[in-house]
């Protein structure tokens, strides 16, 4: 209940909007009401009195009030429509910004799919029950309630009579609630189920292939098929016993009124527009008590859609300007890590670094090695803020990078990272993303610079072209210069570094070595190396393990220390020396 | 009134053509459920027919009864009213279920065939073909099928009966009231078919702009990092706030069309019914009418919307199925290449000596990429191939397996033709470790063994020990009963390779097929990694793209290709000593100089 309010306060804003749409809803239930009256009088004083002037008249309202009902309920529509468009389009912008300011801790642990059905498939749901819930619920019980007093006020024994199938009906409508939707649920997380045996089936093609599993793989998708094919059939079952329920007991309660109602005619206590009124009313009270179901379980995805929403605009991002953050003034690109200890988790023992001191002056490099899990990762995460250490402080030349502002500090920070990711949008706008002012002589000397220029040019569109999905698609290795072009472009004073490539060939390989050695060239690198020339070319070597800077030098002093480097030496870098002989 | 659930029908295809070949072949389908079928379109008949009574019977009640004063007839006619709706629901049940049933039937073979059918397309075809069309053909486009065959065909039928009857049973009460009341159904059926179109539009203009939406967020999600580290948040935001208001307007649209048409069709059935009102009020003045038939007209004028508007779809959901039916069947009838001939041999256990005769293959006509391979490989030997990318190496092992067959030439094991024995038997005989590491959703344990599936829980454990798997499996959460992939632990690339190669290990072949994984691995897992890759190596005839230095030195023969040709083949020292592209990709690849 608590979430369906709070969706409500965002509807604040249109209030109008809403007053207009509850207005115009009473207005078409009144028009609604009023027709079975006119059929009356028209059969009784029309048609049996003959009196074909007021037939005529009658006939006429009856057009008149479905004109005006047809233009109210247009209004109705409309307007909970457009109330109701303009909050999710607030709701989703709001959700937008939210996610763009939360931090990489969330990012580690949020599966994107699940993001992304929050922000569509949720709010989709918020929409549809602020539209057609609460007014639903109102339009509704009020319908009930004056049908259900207009049928006493004509006669209250044929009335009662011909509402006795309603606790039945009611029945009904919750058995369907509780039993058919859960089916068609059930369908979907079947659907879901089956295709990714599929898709498993289908990525998985050449193992299946290899080891000659076809039949085995056949079985299994026949499992599921068979799956889908019977909650299916249950799903079928069960809304087609409930719905032709409901359709018996409405036309039993119209049966009721043929029996009894038709005796109140023959001993003239009704008329036969009575009788004919009584059965068109109710008709219309079948809908309501439908609509009852379908609104309860519509609000209750609601809250659940709500609460999935909420969630994320509840979540405070943890990186944030501090109150009395400056902006960070142009800097030469001293980084210092002064006893930064630092962990994911929440718990001491899960520090991923500890004490670490560390200081790269100015226009120098340093190169991190060590295992998996060593803490490369996080100390290069550390330095543009994208976490902050769980103790100690990180500085650039003197400040102090939690008191200044994270667009401030990130705009002087490029960065390369290991999976390179790349816009589905033209080379140019890749280039310039962090810089969309750039001229596009800039954007060519990054591109030439990261050695990425001539193959550019060679495209059709040249720096046009799109990339990604439906644009061209690039090698990894062309994604990680444009990446290199990219950074290189924001001029940044400090640089962060992932050198781990995959596995590219020769050419690119090469290409990509020059390119990273341009856009080191006079800026303070940070570097998580793999490449043995970026080791030797490093003004100093930080050896890791656990947490700990265990060695650092140069790559002679460590060559001659027969420590770590020594082994990581042997194991990995020495071909890669043996193939310069 | 006010349900206008437009089931289906608002499909984007625009007007295409409906191929009657399509849907005969669909017809195919359901022709063993015939039996079936007949009977729920039996029941069908019967509901209905049980439904349009209805009025009937008040008319009777009101006209021979009521104004009459006949109690007893009244009780009948009421008693009747209420036996007639009790029949219509079990008839509708039950017809309901029939061809559901039918419908589902049908679903279920036509996803059967075509999973069956796809697991003997050759690669060929998956080379050409991305997983998600794949996907969405056995899902969506079966989907779309289903809609026709459990719902479309039969109401179409059922839509027809009801108007007919309806217009059969006005006319033959009255057929000058019924004449004046039919003015409506041209209406309505205008009607229907410019909200079919109006709505189709708007809907298409919804769908893409929701694309849209989804597309922008999907990349600013999974690239939030880069957005945070470049400050762009600005930006991107007005880029989404475009998107967003964009979609918001294609759903006014829409809405627009919806809140207008809605009303419109009320509009017109109150015209139906006032004109049954006024010029049944003038005919009874006359003595030309009954007032039971005023009362049935007004009750049938009300269902005339109904099957107008689902006519109107009809053949949206034909275009819809004969769309979806075309992609089926063109999966359908991709030929596979690579299959049994007849007379296969079975081969048992090979001994493993592989030839390449004289072996040149394209993969597109008469593009090339490889061209008169010849190569000899003992039993027992180790190749390395080597080559930069697109130098026919996977091509070359893939030919091995007979993923593909070669254009001209043959390769050759123990003797024996690839092509001349069974593909299973063949594969049985070999073990392949790929790159990426592929994990089907399952344990540890059912991994290892999706080689082998007879094999026992200590068979792969000791093949996990063999390839140094065991150690890392025991730590993780549940161990060898750990979930991997969807919602299990995830597995960093070495760990993945090690489990492949426990995978290949177990199935014990004589023939192994190693693609070297490149990504970089620290050096503990390198390690293990190299040590594991002897186990698996050991007496077995393998043929490795390598990448490793170490893997190739241990080679017995390295074989160097370059677009498509054999350049050089020897021992490391040997080809190392010579000026040739091995040496320039040795320097190349483990060692450079920035």
């Amino acid at each position: 209940m608590k979430i369906l309010v709070r969706l409500l306060r965002y509807t604040g804003k249109y209030w109008a909007w809403t007053v207009l749409g509850v207005a115009a809803m009473c207005g078409g239930l009144v028009t609604r009401l009023v027709v079975p009256q006119l059929i009356q009088r028209s059969i009784d004083f029309g048609i049996f009195g003959q009196d074909s002037a007021l037939l005529l008249r009658m006939v006429g309202y009856i057009v008149l009030a479905a004109v005006i009902g047809g233009l109210i309920r247009f209004v109705d529509r409309y307007s909970m429509e457009y109330m109701c468009q303009r909050v999710i389009y607030d709701l989703r912008n709001k959700l937008y910004d939210h996610l763009q300011t939360l931090s990489f801790s969330f990012y580690d642990e949020a599966h994107t799919g699940q993001l992304m059905s929050r922000v569509t498939a949720d709010v989709e749901t918020l929409r549809r029950f602020l539209s057609r819930g609460i007014i639903g619920l109102l339009e509704n019980t009020l319908l009930l309630v004056s049908v259900v007093i207009i049928l006493f006020r004509y006669h209250a024994g044929l009335a009662a009579a011909s509402l006795v199938m309603l606790p039945f009906l009611a029945w009904a409508v919750v058995q369907f609630g509780r039993k058919v939707r859960p089916a068609y649920w059930a369908i979907q997380a079947q659907v879901a189920t089956m295709t990714a045996t599929l898709q498993e089936n289908i990525t998985g093609v050449r193992v299946v292939r290899s080891f000659a599993r076809e039949t085995e793989e056949e079985a299994k998708f026949e499992v599921e098929n068979r799956a889908y094919q019977e909650r299916q059939l249950t799903a079928v079952r069960l809304s087609a016993f409930y719905l032709q329920l409901m359709d018996f007991l409405s036309n039993f309660g119209i049966a009721v009124i043929l029996l009894y109602g038709g005796r109140l005619v023959i001993s003239q206590v009704l008329t036969i527009g009575t009788l004919v009124a009584f059965t068109s009313y109710l008709t219309q009270l079948m809908m309501p008590l439908r609509m009852v179901g379908f609104i309860v379980s519509l609000s209750q995805r609601a809250t659940a859609a709500g609460e999935r929403v909420f969630e994320i605009l509840d979540t405070r991002p943890e990186i944030r300007d501090e109150a009395d953050a400056q902006p960070l003034p142009p800097v030469e690109g001293r980084v210092t890590l002064e006893r930064v200890s630092f962990g994911y988790g929440h718990t001491p023992d899960e520090l991923v670094l500890r004490e670490i001191d560390l200081e790269v002056p100015a226009g120098t490099t340093v190169a991190l090695l060590g295992a998996t899990g060593s803490g490369k990762s996080s100390i290069i995460n550390l330095v543009p803020r994208f976490y902050d250490p769980t103790a100690g402080r990180v500085f650039i030349d003197e400040h102090d990078i939690k008191h200044v502002t994270l667009e401030s500090l990130r705009r002087q920070i490029g960065m390369v990272l290991q999976e390179t990711f790349l816009f589905s949008a033209s080379i140019r706008e890749n280039i310039s993303y962090g810089r969309s002012s750039a001229t596009q002589q800039e954007i060519e000397e990054a591109a030439k610079a990261a050695h990425i220029h001539d193959f550019i040019i060679s495209l059709p569109d040249g720096y046009d072209s799109r990339i990604g999905e439906r644009g061209v698609g690039l090698s990894g290795g062309q994604k990680q210069r444009v990446a290199i072009a990219r950074a290189l472009l924001m001029d940044p004073a400090v640089l962060v570094l992932d050198d781990s490539t995959s596995s590219v060939d020769t050419e690119t390989e090469h290409l990509i070595q020059r390119a990273l050695a341009n856009v080191m060239r006079g800026r303070t690198t940070i570097v998580i190396a793999q490449r043995l020339s970026t080791i030797k070319n490093a003004d100093e070597i930080v050896v890791l393990d656990q947490g700990r800077i265990v060695e650092r030098g140069t790559h002679e002093d460590l060559l001659g220390r027969e420590g770590i480097y020594r082994q990581i030496y042997d194991l990995q870098l020495r071909q890669q020396e043996e193939g310069e002989r | 009134m006010g349900h206008f659930h437009f089931h289906g029908g608002l499909v984007d295809e625009d007007t295409k053509a409906i191929d009657p070949k399509n849907l005969r072949r669909l017809l195919r389908y359901v022709l063993p459920y015939r039996s079936q079928f007949i009977w729920g379109v039996l029941m069908m008949l019967l509901a209905t027919g049980a439904g349009l009574a209805g009025p009937w019977l008040i008319r009777t009640a009101v006209d021979d009864y009521i104004l009459v004063g006949d109690y007893q007839g009244l009780s009948v006619i009421a008693a009747t009213y209420v036996g007639l709706h009790l029949f219509s629901w079990v008839a509708n049940y039950t017809r309901q279920l029939l061809i559901a049933r039918v419908g589902q039937s049908v679903i279920f073979d036509l996803r059967r065939d075509l999973f069956a059918h796809l697991q003997r397309l050759s690669f060929r075809f998956f080379d050409r073909t991305p997983a998600g069309v794949l996907i969405s053909r056995v899902v969506n486009d079966v989907g779309a099928v289903q809609e026709l065959v459990s719902g479309g065909i039969l109401s179409v039928i059922t839509d027809v009966v009801t108007l007919t009857g309806i217009i059969l049973l006005m006319l033959s009460m009255n057929w000058r009231l019924a004449l004046i009341s039919f003015v409506t159904i041209p209406v309505m059926g205008l009607l229907a078919n410019a909200f079919r179109l109006r709505a189709g539009r708007a809907y298409r203009k919804v769908r893409t702009q929701i694309a849209n939406v989804t597309a922008n967020l999907q990349e600013s999600i999974s690239g939030v990092r880069v957005t945070q580290s470049f400050a762009r948040e600005q930006a991107n935001l007005e880029r989404f706030d475009r998107t967003n208001q964009d979609n918001m307007q294609a759903n006014m649209e829409a809405v627009s069309v919806f809140s207008m048409f809605v009303p419109l069709v009320e509009v017109t059935g109150s015209l139906g019914t006032a004109l049954v009102l006024w010029y049944g009020g003038r005919l009874f003045g006359a003595g030309q009418v009954e007032a039971g038939v005023i009362v049935a007209f007004m009750l049938y004028v009300q269902r005339f919307f109904g099957p107008i508007r689902d006519l109107t779809m009809v053949y949206n959901e034909l275009q819809a199925a004969n769309a979806a039916c075309e992609k089926i069947f063109e999966i359908m009838d991709e030929v596979p290449e690579v299959i049994d001939r007849p007379g296969a041999v079975e081969f048992s256990r090979v001994s493993g000596e592989i030839v390449y005769d004289n072996v040149s293959f394209a993969y597109v006509d008469n593009q090339y990429v490889l061209r008169d391979i010849n190569l000899h490989v003992p039993v027992g030997s180790r190749v390395a191939l080597v080559g930069p990318t697109g130098a026919g190496k996977t091509t070359m092992v893939a030919l091995l397996a007979r993923f593909y067959e070669p254009v001209s030439g043959a390769v050759l094991v123990d003797g024996v033709d690839t092509r001349d024995a069974t593909i299973k038997s063949l594969r049985h005989n070999m073990g392949l470790v790929m790159q990426d590491t592929f994990l089907f959703s399952g344990s540890v344990m059912d991994n290892i063994r999706y080689s082998r599936p007879e094999a026992g829980e200590d068979e792969v454990i000791a093949a996990a020990k063999a390839v140094r798997a065991h150690e890392f499996i025991m730590r993780l959460p549940e161990r060898y009963e750990t979930k991997v992939r969807e919602r299990g632990v995830k597995l960093s690339v070495g760990q993945r390779q090690l489990i492949s190669f426990a995978r290949a290990l177990l199935a014990d072949p004589r023939i192994l097929i190693l693609d070297e994984a490149t990504s970089s691995v620290d050096a503990y897992t390198e390690v293990l990694i190299q040590e594991a890759l002897e186990r698996l190596l050991s007496g077995r005839t393998s043929v490795v793209i390598a990448h490793r230095l170490a893997t190739i030195r241990r080679a017995d023969q390295i074989v160097v290709l370059d677009a498509g040709r054999i350049v050089q083949q020897g021992r490391h020292e040997e080809l190392l000593a010579q000026d040739g592209l091995y040496a320039h990709l040795h320097a190349a690849q483990f060692g450079l100089r920035g």
